[in-house]
């Protein structure tokens, strides 16, 4: 049974985890570039000097004494987002959308709960002090701007984000899915916390049927509406600032996150040079094969342009949406 | 191109530690478990003899070259006695000397032998021997016996085989019956032998030794012939001719000198008293190993103070529990904490069994992590709270400690030991992925730590694993070479069949 399961997962190209550790990770991301995504200072800083569109910065704060400035970044701004620069899996961010009327250090976070601005301040002495970097050091607190996310997905999302996570493979796109944030997952677009995954049809950019832990899912838990047939806006734009992260980032394997701004169009979030399996799941197809077709046609000289071309040419769902 | 490197390495690894491991095992005689035992032979010999007026000086004649069993110790018990052993022409002598005493006296010698059929068998290759002196008319009987066995045989092993054949045939000739006229004793028998063999210049001398049998209260000499054919020496059985050597037989002494000799002394007696014990195997082999100064057992971990050697059994089997550790993250694809916080959990095991163990790991944490709730809404920066979970860990071990004791539990006691650093940590990660990713993978992932603690806890704890390590540490090799070669590994984990279940079309 078990080996027959095995071997059936094998046939339609799934990727496990060892074998995306041994085979990709470890032979296209080498360690000295891993700054490079894991850092998002560092990030922000290549993305914006390759010319890419990422949330704008208010400021940084990067040591302890400095907390106290919190209110002093932040301005007279309504929303913001505080996020560990060093963070990973979406832990550490705090996301506010507005404030309150009478009181002005008090703010309202995306969830729609109060918080005031001391305990604003503990949050981001706590990010400073590393609790929610992956290796524990100090850290670094980036205040950005809050997205505000395009209607497109307003339907399908409860509180959050929902954003678009593309796999680019040397440089090319090979997968892409959408993750919308339910109740469940605290409007975190997580999908072990209970997001909802939808695959992307590359060709279109429109999005496939849903998959909630593991189950398919026609329509959002919490919303009711229809998961599938939404056209992602800007698609083109988006797989061609997905395949330019090779250039940025000289990871060879990347996961880069992008969010779709009301104002400002597709915004990159965040790259990642260990993106996870579960895009398999909500696109119910393997990665192997897709990352097989690109080494067989891999062309060096290729512009992120003719890449993203080459990305909707070969691997179009084989249910495409109208 | 790494692969052919990878699985050259292992195959290495792997061929180094089997081998060594195959030398100690086979050729060593190192047990493969711990409760193996060897057979050992303690041979007592007590001299009595009633004292004189003047000076004592007793002589024991005692084993010096014995093929087939390696000498384990040796000692004498006599008090009052000085004692000393010398090197004598036919070998070693026991002697014991004493200026005045009075009365029956009893000495004795003990030694412990154990078999061993590799057992030094290199001897000096004596000279040929003179021509012996012999009047008539037994000169004449010994020509004439040499002349015709010497006409039946090759060389002188046959020759021997031959004379012992003729000389013990049933209706023997008048040289031979002339020849044995004078012979009482098998010893006079056997000595008449070696001057025939001498006559035809094969060197041969006379061995004495007893045929070891459990409990014998009064073992006896038996005088065997030992020839010397040029390139070894050989045995053959004076009564027929047959060249070999009894089951368990012991050579005690060559030649005939008198086996003991008491100067000053009267009623000489010599009696041999033969035990059978069984002593740990290990033992002798470590002691077979340092008589042939093997290089590898002054490497061994035997020789080192036991203190340390008893901090390596536990360290040894570190690497156990990291194979486990491989094995259940990336084969089954378990959740845990860190990278070794399992491993060093069934360590901390050790101390408390594996039901209090898991008992007390959970309480603790769970005790902390309600303790770390609380300290979070003081808001104390990251390391000040995690020292403040260290104090309250350790408080709590002793309240713990001191609960249990007064319930008359002592298996609270050893919770003091528990490495409380690693359960600080693990309340910190624990809490952090609680907040952020809720309470389910908190729990998930404590729980999957302790699975795999205990696992390797159980795997560590296995006695005959832990007696081949600690006596083949080179069998760590081994697991290395596992270890690298699971490091590429690329095949799904047992949890991923579950979880991409939904993709492999079924």
């Amino acid at each position: 049974m078990m080996f027959s399961t095995a071997r059936n997962l094998r046939k339609h190209g799934v990727l496990g985890v060892n074998e995306r550790n041994a085979r990709l990770i470890m032979k296209h991301n080498p360690r000295r570039l891993y700054p490079n995504v894991d850092n998002k200072v560092i990030t922000k800083e290549l993305a914006l000097a390759a010319g890419m569109a990422v949330p704008e910065l208010y400021g940084l704060i990067g040591h302890q004494s400095e907390v106290r400035n919190l209110g002093k970044v932040i301005g007279e701004r309504d929303s913001f987002v505080i996020k560990p620069a060093h963070g990973s899996g979406g832990d550490g961010i705090i996301v506010v959308t507005g404030r309150s009327a009478r009181k002005r250090d008090c703010y309202r976070m995306a969830s729609g709960l109060l918080i005031t601005e001391s305990e604003l301040q503990h949050h981001t002495s706590n990010v400073v002090g590393g609790q929610y970097s992956l290796s524990g050091n100090p850290d670094i607190a980036l205040i950005e701007y809050c997205v505000e996310f395009d209607p497109v997905f307003a339907n399908v999302s409860y509180q959050g984000v929902p954003d678009i996570r593309v796999i680019v493979y040397r440089g090319y796109p090979i997968m892409a899915m959408v993750r919308l944030p339910t109740r469940m997952s605290n409007g975190k677009a997580n999908l072990h916390k209970g997001a909802v995954g939808a695959g992307i049809d590359m060709c279109s950019g429109c999005t496939l049927n849903g998959v909630l832990d593991n189950a398919i899912v026609d329509e959002h838990p919490d919303t009711g509406a229809l998961i599938a047939g939404l056209q992602i806006p800007g698609w083109n734009f988006i797989l061609q600032s997905a395949a330019r992260g090779l250039e940025v980032t000289g990871l060879g394997y990347l996961g880069v996150d992008i969010v779709i701004d009301r104002h400002h169009g597709p915004l990159i979030l965040e790259m990642n040079a260990r993106p996870g399996l579960n895009i398999q799941i909500a696109n119910r197809t393997g990665l192997a094969g897709r990352i097989s077709r690109v080494d067989e046609l891999y062309d060096a000289a290729a512009s992120p342009e003719a890449r993203a071309k080459f990305a909707r040419s070969e691997f179009a769902a084989a249910t495409s949406c109208a | 191109m790494t692969m052919r490197y990878v699985y050259l390495l292992a195959a290495l690894l792997t061929a180094i530690g089997v081998s060594i491991f195959a030398y100690k095992w086979q050729v060593l005689g190192f047990p493969l478990t711990d409760d193996q035992e060897t057979p050992v032979w303690t041979v007592e010999t007590s001299v009595h003899f009633d004292a004189g007026p003047g000076p004592i000086k007793a002589s024991l004649q005692i084993p010096t070259l014995t093929p087939g069993f390696g000498i384990s110790e040796e000692y004498s018990v006599s008090r009052n006695y000085g004692f000393s052993v010398n090197n004598v022409s036919g070998g070693r002598q026991a002697q014991w000397t004493v200026r005045r005493t009075a009365g029956q006296q009893t000495l004795y010698y003990r030694i412990v032998v154990y078999e061993d059929r590799d057992a030094d068998l290199s001897d000096t290759t004596p000279p040929f021997p003179l021509p012996p002196v012999i009047d008539e008319p037994l000169r004449t009987a010994v020509d004439v016996i040499v002349s015709e066995v010497r006409g039946h045989s090759a060389d002188a092993a046959s020759f021997t085989a031959e004379l012992l054949r003729v000389v013990n045939s049933p209706s023997p000739g008048s040289s031979v019956n002339l020849l044995l006229a004078e012979v009482d004793t098998p010893l006079e028998f056997v000595k008449i032998m070696t001057t025939v063999l001498a006559a035809a210049r094969i060197p041969a001398r006379i061995i004495r030794g007893m045929e070891l049998q459990d409990r014998t209260r009064r073992a006896n000499l038996i005088p065997w012939l030992e020839i010397h054919d040029g390139v070894r020496w050989r045995f053959f059985n004076p009564r027929n001719g047959n060249e070999n050597l009894p089951d368990h037989f012991l050579i005690w002494c060559r030649g005939d000198d008198s086996l003991v000799q008491v100067a000053g002394g009267t009623n000489v007696e010599v009696r041999f008293a033969v035990q059978k014990n069984f002593i740990d195997a290990m033992a002798v082999a470590e002691k077979r190993a340092r008589v042939r100064q093997s290089v590898l057992v002054n490497f061994s971990l035997a020789s080192l103070p036991i203190q340390t050697q008893a901090v390596y059994s536990v360290l040894l089997m570190i690497p156990i529990g990291a194979l486990i550790m491989v094995l259940m993250r990336n084969f089954v694809g378990i959740d845990a904490f860190g990278t070794f916080m399992p491993v060093l959990i069934a360590l901390a095991f050790r101390e408390t069994r594996l039901f209090w163990g898991i008992v007390l790991f959970t309480l603790l944490v769970a005790l902390g992590l309600s303790i770390r709730f609380l300290l979070e809404r003081l808001r104390l920066l990251l390391v000040p709270r995690l020292s403040a979970v260290l104090i309250v860990v350790v408080l709590l071990m002793l309240v713990i400690s001191i609960a249990s004791h007064k319930m008359g539990m002592e298996t609270g006691l050893s919770v003091a030991l528990f490495p409380m650093v690693i359960i600080a940590m693990t309340i910190e990660r624990m809490s952090v992925v609680w907040e952020e990713r809720g309470p389910a993978d908190a729990i998930r992932g404590g729980t999957g730590s302790l699975l795999v603690a205990a696992v390797a806890y159980l795997a560590m704890g296995m006695n005959w694993l832990e007696h081949i390590i600690t006596s083949f540490p080179e069998l760590l090799l081994v697991v290395l070479a596992i270890v690298i070669l699971l490091g590429r590994y690329t095949g799904y984990r047992l949890s991923e069949l579950v979880r991409f279940k939904a993709l492999s079309g079924e």
